[in-house]
């Protein structure tokens, strides 16, 4: 056992006592205070947790339990223009499977991963509940609906 | 809907606002300004009709005109045709799929004369951002009855009464269930709102609070009332931010009237609302588990009993109900427990709203009476199977549901006898599939989720599932015997018996109903090394025809492996021992030369 | 009282409402096999996750077999145990933790007590079906001083989660990751080194796998005792002796000390010392300072932090560093008998015989894991030679004794060497909550008074309860004092010092639930209370067997005193048996 130091900028951890604070450090309001943090920080970095654990005085092991529980929640940055792939049934059977896969062979990267120029991150979630539209693409807030592996590129093409 | 003499409904649901629905609507706005109109026709943003597949949808009122699959750039046409001529937009009328006529009228489609809207009554009629066209649609009036004449304990019989069941899965009786929460003395309770839509596939939870936030708010405070709650929380997914937002406005519009907060209308009812978000966890919309996240916690379930009735949110009795079922409360003290009861089937009263989708014609969030049956939904309502396909299945309920084959199309649609054909009901997800889906692929399918899903906390749901899962994909990649398919069905059968929450407890659904309903693809795929379907990759293998094969070797040369040989201008061979089948060379070939079998 | 009656397995019975169908059942001898599920009523220990699912039972009108650990008694309830359907499905749901589960048990550190080994032995597992093509959840190993954490072993059992968050309040352990993936493990799957684990060893005591394990320091003592260089002194703590003989079968409670000293011998060891010495020479140094800090108390010294906390224990001083640097004045500054006994024989003793230091090796037997990081301290070495250089636990001894082939059973009664062998009752009770407090009673009563203290048994410190508090009279001045066992009851026992609401002189805290009995390197309990208890009562009755039951009356030690430390708490005292400590709380940076 060994103390444990982390380094974060000053607005950082003010920032994560601001909105801890604003919660009044309760510990049912854990899982609102990290949607907050990550909203804030794009993820949830082990520093950003350990700063949680100090302000809310839960252990960081607890709250890292929670963090790797939850998919919404990450501790990886995401890409600037974060791709996410509906892998819903809909989707699922209307061919999202093969869009996921062309997204990864033109970006080289694997779903949960981001492209080293931090450019794009690809991630699957399940169903946007814009089934219509199978299959559906999201990137950033702009969703594409209907999309072919062929479709791809061009899409990608406008964030390049 | 005074003051005006039409109105232009535009939809506002994540699907058509994902095609510009918002752009439409500034467009329509825009062009009435043009011609000074802005204030004899109003343009009203929805919430969504259901005809997804179709969408953008513009509606015209009074005269029910649906405008189908509307882009910003017809906007001048329906105001300078529609608006200002009375000559319909003939181009962006709906055409039906099997007749190819054009139904103008929005009641007269295919798509909607089957349908009764209870649940869903007002979504697409109302703008989900003004409290005041809810309460035009005799809004609020429920809880104002309820809260004023009528004792916690009768409002609660009423509900019993109704027969009203559970939407979110099991079906459990909502009376009840508010029954067994009133009975528990504490000085403090809680009324939740399971709006933690998981199942992949499924949209209806998410329509309804995009739609008609203010329904659901109104059966949360009427619960209060009946089981002695003055506290009331959302639990909503992170993923469905519109659904946030317009919860967010209503609870902030219904505050500034008076319907929430201290003394809801002057009496001594207060009742307040709260949101929680979800964070990505599918078994969340198991009850404990779902409380559990609340608490801030893993949203691991724990053994009932005791139930949320009893000790539940914070330790106090709380009443989980998901919101399907709260958004039918409010119209059934409108219209009176008889009244819905009379609608259904014996054992299950009122509609079911099903998010329609998969290989259909019209995709889309669709509410029916209880007791329609599949082939009404799938064939009427739906339009049909997609590019004329033949209707292979339809998965309803989900990761816990099973697969429906054609002998189950007349099977009138109600809790039990879904259950009985070895699915459930759910919360209302249904897929329909047709000859080319190959069900063991859908049943790996459905377990890669539940093993993605699963919490594990227990043995069996956390290793059991996977082990069928690699299982599944073993038999999809061509190494499986007969005897797995035994396997396949013990394990299936333990899983189910001994896992602890419904997410186990129903996660073998899926491998079950297809080895009963199609074992003989099973049984192809691990004896005959076949997948009748051809969606199994490992099982295909690509031929070149000869007499289509000019010998362009346009194939041998973007092959990766150099499986394909033969001379310029003589029929190709591909080398099934080399063969990654990646399927460039088909891709490539120009004359149909290459086949997969 | 509610009774229930139902039908277990066609047996009718009676029990009382909210009894399980596991505890039902074993009420009429029916063993229901669990592997989650432990409870220690009388610690108010509770694991049931309802997790294993190997304790199903068919109960009838029921869709789904139930949980037995967990599903309450109904009346009328018709329970059967042994059904095919309930024994297939135990046998498939053990067949799916099997085949998540490493194979390697031959070289498994658990094989042979591990409860996983004993069920596949139980249920006839012979073959693990669709093993070929069955993905196990792997992780990184990870060694601390004290603990393996071997995850690829862990069945999700929850119970050290348990035992480290409830019992112990610790928090370095949370169940992570989802599903298949799911594991326990510390913030963000790090070493147990970089979390605040403080070693106590409840995770460790309490793991139904090899999942969690010692680090094994056998192989050293053995390198050591090979060395014709080496002097090896070895030193057994006290409750070691009461639990070591059920390494080999004898009855829990079995007093085994001559047999131990016996073994030692015969493994080789040059010198066989007793911690209980230690225990002794602990009592003068803390028991001076305890009545040191009273008087000045008394006369109204605000300086004076009351009250006096012990720090035998070194999970709870690891835990105290971590969680309450701020109070870090307040626990008595002697070091453990471990270290005590380890700073006297490399001085004192080693002067005695003239040993260097470098070639003197003294091993330490303890029931405890977290005494193998405090030996490793820097603070307890000299010129980077440790006082003590390794210890092992009692398990580690039984296996080594089982390695060189002796019958322990049949040895014969040893006795320890002088003269850092003899020890008077009080320093034996150090084994059991409530046993240091009540040795340092016996002597600061005498010390503070001057009288001879007829009746030495202070049976109102003694006991079970995880909090209990007693006024002993030190002839008309009242002492008030509190104990706690387990981390978490210490907790609420320091919240009271920390908000200045404490209303005692001095606080015994033993971090193990039970005190050293129940520590972390003990033969497992697996969660039998009753173990606990008989350990606990073999260590009382060895304190009664005593000739002398005071520590300042033990010969060895008065003459420590009068030829080498001077007096208690005298300079050099303090300089070989006093320690400090140190802020070990997470620290927060900013980066500018």
């Amino acid at each position: 056992m060994s103390s444990i130091k982390i380094k974060l900028k000053k607005q950082d951890i003010d920032k994560i006592k601001e909105i801890t604070a604003s919660f009044n450090n309760e510990e049912h309001e854990l899982i609102n205070v990290l949607h907050k943090c990550q909203q804030h920080f794009g993820y949830l970095p082990a520093e950003v947790q350990e700063v949680i654990s100090d302000e809310m005085d839960i252990p960081t092991a607890k709250i890292y339990g929670i963090v790797t529980f939850y998919s919404f929640f990450t501790m990886t940055p995401k890409g600037k223009n974060p791709i996410s792939i509906c892998m819903g049934t809909a989707c699922y059977v209307r061919g999202g499977e093969k869009v996921l896969d062309e997204f990864k062979k033109e970006l080289g990267i694997e779903a949960g991963q981001t492209t080293k120029d931090g450019k794009f991150s690809i991630s699957s979630l399940r169903c946007v509940g814009a089934c219509g539209l199978a299959p559906v693409v999201l990137i950033g807030e702009k969703t594409y609906g209907r999309v072919a592996p062929d479709d791809v590129k061009e899409i990608l093409a406008e964030y390049k | 809907m005074s003051g005006y003499s039409m109105h232009l409904l535009v939809c506002g649901g994540t699907g058509c606002r994902a095609s510009h629905s918002e752009e439409i609507e500034f467009k329509l706005r825009n062009e009435l300004e043009k011609r000074n109109l802005e204030d004899t026709v109003k343009v009203l943003s929805t919430g969504c009709f259901g005809f997804c597949e179709k969408g953008p949808i513009v509606k015209v009122m009074p005269d029910n005109t649906f405008y189908t699959g509307v882009t910003p750039g017809d906007a001048e046409d329906i105001i300078a045709e529609h608006v200002v001529l009375g000559r319909t937009v003939s181009r962006l009328i709906y055409e039906d799929p099997s007749s190819k006529e054009k139904v103008p009228d929005s009641k007269k489609m295919g798509f909607s004369k089957k349908q009764l809207r209870i649940a869903l009554r007002n979504c697409g009629f109302i703008n989900p951002e003004n409290i005041n066209e809810y309460i035009a649609r005799e809004g609020y009036m429920a809880l104002g009855n309820v809260i004023t004449d009528i004792s916690p304990e009768d409002a609660t019989r009423l509900v019993k009464d109704s027969g009203l069941r559970g939407r979110g899965g099991a079906g459990f009786s909502t009376g009840l269930k508010w029954e067994l929460t009133a009975a528990t003395p504490s000085d403090e309770k809680y009324v939740v709102c399971n709006a933690d839509e998981g199942d992949p596939g499924a949209f209806m939870d998410r329509s309804i609070l995009e739609g008609d936030p203010h329904n659901v708010l109104e059966a949360m405070a009427i619960c209060g009332y009946c089981i002695g709650a003055d506290k009331g929380l959302i639990y909503i997914r992170a993923e469905y931010p519109l659904a946030i937002e317009r919860l967010k406005t209503a609870i902030k519009q219904a505050r500034e009237y008076g319907l929430l907060g201290k003394n809801i209308m002057g009496s001594d009812f207060s009742f307040d609302i709260e949101l929680k978000y979800g964070a990505g966890a599918f078994v969340c919309g198991e009850e404990t588990a779902l409380i559990h996240s609340m608490e801030g916690l893993r949203g691991e379930p724990s053994l009932k009993p005791p139930f949320p009735s009893v000790k539940g949110y914070n330790g106090k009795p709380t009443n989980v109900n998901n919101v399907e079922t709260l958004a039918n409360v409010p119209i059934i003290f409108l219209k009176g427990a008889d009244w819905f009861s009379s609608i259904g089937t014996e054992k299950s009263k009122g509609t079911k709203v099903f998010a329609l989708a998969g290989k259909i014609n019209n995709v889309g969030l669709i509410e029916v009476p209880m007791g329609t049956t599949l082939r009404e939904v799938i064939f009427e309502i739906g339009g049909g199977i997609k590019d004329g396909k033949k209707f292979k299945a339809v998965q309803t309920g989900g990761p816990s549901g099973g697969c429906l084959t054609e002998n189950h199309l007349d099977t009138p649609i109600d809790f039990d006898n879904l259950i009985e054909a070895g699915s459930m009901m759910g919360s209302g997800g249904m897929i329909v599939m047709d000859e080319d889906d190959c069900m063991v692929s859908v049943a790996k399918f459905y377990l890669d989720f539940t093993v993605e899903e699963s919490c594990g906390k227990c043995a069996p749901c956390r290793i059991g599932n996977k082990r069928l899962y690699e299982l599944l994909d073993h038999i999809c990649s061509g190494k499986g015997k007969v005897e797995v398919l035994d396997r396949l069905r013990l394990m299936s059968e333990v899983i189910k018996d001994t896992s602890l929450c419904g997410l186990g407890q129903t996660s073998p659904n899926p491998v079950l109903s297809t080895l009963d309903n199609f074992y003989d693809e099973y049984h192809a795929h691990v004896s005959d090394k076949k997948c009748p379907a051809g969606q199994c990759k490992d099982l295909m293998e690509y031929f070149i025809i000869e007499e289509n094969c000019v010998g362009c070797t346009a194939c041998a040369r973007v092959c990766p492996v150099n499986a394909i040989t033969g001379e310029r201008k003589k029929p190709h061979e591909i080398n099934q021992d080399i063969c990654i089948k990646c399927g460039a060379c088909m891709e490539k070939c120009k004359f149909d030369a290459i086949i997969i079998q | 009282m509610d009774t229930i009656k139902l039908t277990i397995d066609n047996k009718q019975l009676e029990v009382e409402k909210g009894t399980s169908i596991y505890n039902a059942a074993k009420s009429i001898g029916i063993d229901i096999p669990v592997l989650c599920y432990m409870s220690m009523k009388d610690l108010c220990i509770e694991n049931k996750p309802a997790g294993c699912r190997i304790c199903v039972v068919e109960v009838e009108g029921r869709r789904n077999l139930a949980p037995s650990c967990s599903t309450d008694c109904q009346d009328n309830m018709v329970v059967r145990t042994h059904t095919p359907r309930v024994l297939n499905a135990r046998k498939t749901v053990l067949e799916f933790i099997l085949s998540d589960h490493p194979k390697d048990c031959l070289v498994c550190p658990k094989s042979g007590h591990c409860e996983l080994q004993d069920m596949a032995v139980k249920m006839g597992i012979r073959k693990i079906p669709g093993e070929e093509i069955a993905e196990m959840s792997t992780y990184r190993l990870d060694t601390s001083p004290s603990i393996i954490r071997d995850l690829d072993k862990c069945i999700m059992c929850r119970r050290c989660e348990t035992m480290c968050n409830e019992v112990q309040t610790v928090g370095a352990l949370s169940a992570v990751n989802r599903g298949f993936y799911a594991a326990v493990a510390p913030a963000f799957e790090q070493n147990l080194e970089h979390s605040p684990c403080t070693y106590c060893g409840q995770c460790v005591a309490v793991c139904p796998t090899g999942a969690l394990t010692e680090v094994d320091h056998t192989p050293e003592v053995m390198t050591h005792l090979a060395d014709p260089k080496k002097t090896v002194v070895v030193q057994t703590a006290p409750a070691v002796r009461a639990a070591l003989g059920e390494e080999f079968g004898l009855e829990p409670g079995t007093l085994v000390t001559g047999k131990m000293v016996t073994a030692l011998r015969q493994l080789g060891f040059d010198y066989v010392f007793d911690t209980d010495f230690a225990a002794d020479l602990t009592i003068m140094e803390e028991g001076t300072e305890l009545l040191n800090r009273l008087s000045a108390h008394l006369k109204g010294d605000k300086e004076i932090r009351l009250p006096i906390l012990t720090s035998c224990c070194p999970g709870w001083v690891n835990f105290f560093e971590t969680y309450f640097p701020d109070l870090k004045n307040v626990p008595s500054t002697s070091k453990s008998p471990q270290q005590m006994f380890g700073a006297i024989a490399k001085s004192y003793f080693a002067e005695k015989k003239e040993i260097r230091r470098e070639d003197m090796v003294v091993v330490s037997i303890m029931p405890c894991l977290a005494k193998k990081y405090e030996c490793q301290r820097d603070e307890f070495s000299v010129d980077g030679n440790p006082d003590v250089d390794l210890s092992i636990s009692t398990r580690e001894l039984a296996a080594f004794i089982k390695q060189a082939n002796i019958d322990f059973d049949s040895l014969p009664e040893g006795e320890f060497d002088n003269p850092l062998g003899e020890s008077t009752g009080a320093g034996v009770i150090f084994g059991a909550t409530g046993g240091v407090i009540e040795a340092a009673a016996r002597t600061a009563y005498e010390m503070h008074t001057g009288k001879n203290l007829e009746k030495v048994d202070f049976e109102q410190l003694r006991g079970m309860d995880g909090v209990r508090e007693a006024t002993v009279d030190f002839d008309g001045l009242p002492i008030n004092i509190g104990i706690a066992h387990g981390l978490g009851n210490a907790r609420k026992l320091l919240d009271d010092v920390r908000s200045g609401k404490s209303k005692y002189h001095a606080i015994e805290i033993m971090a193990c639930p039970g005190g050293c009995i129940g520590g972390g390197g003990q033969p497992q309990h697996h969660g039998q209370t009753e173990i606990l208890k008989a350990r606990a009562a073999a260590i009382y009755t060895e304190d009664k067997n005593k000739k002398i039951r005071k520590s300042h009356e033990n010969p060895f030690i008065k003459e420590l005193y009068s030829t080498y430390l001077g007096e208690p708490n005298s300079e050099l005292a303090h300089k070989l048996l006093h320690t400090k400590y140190f802020d070990k709380k997470k620290k927060i940076i900013v980066n500018q």
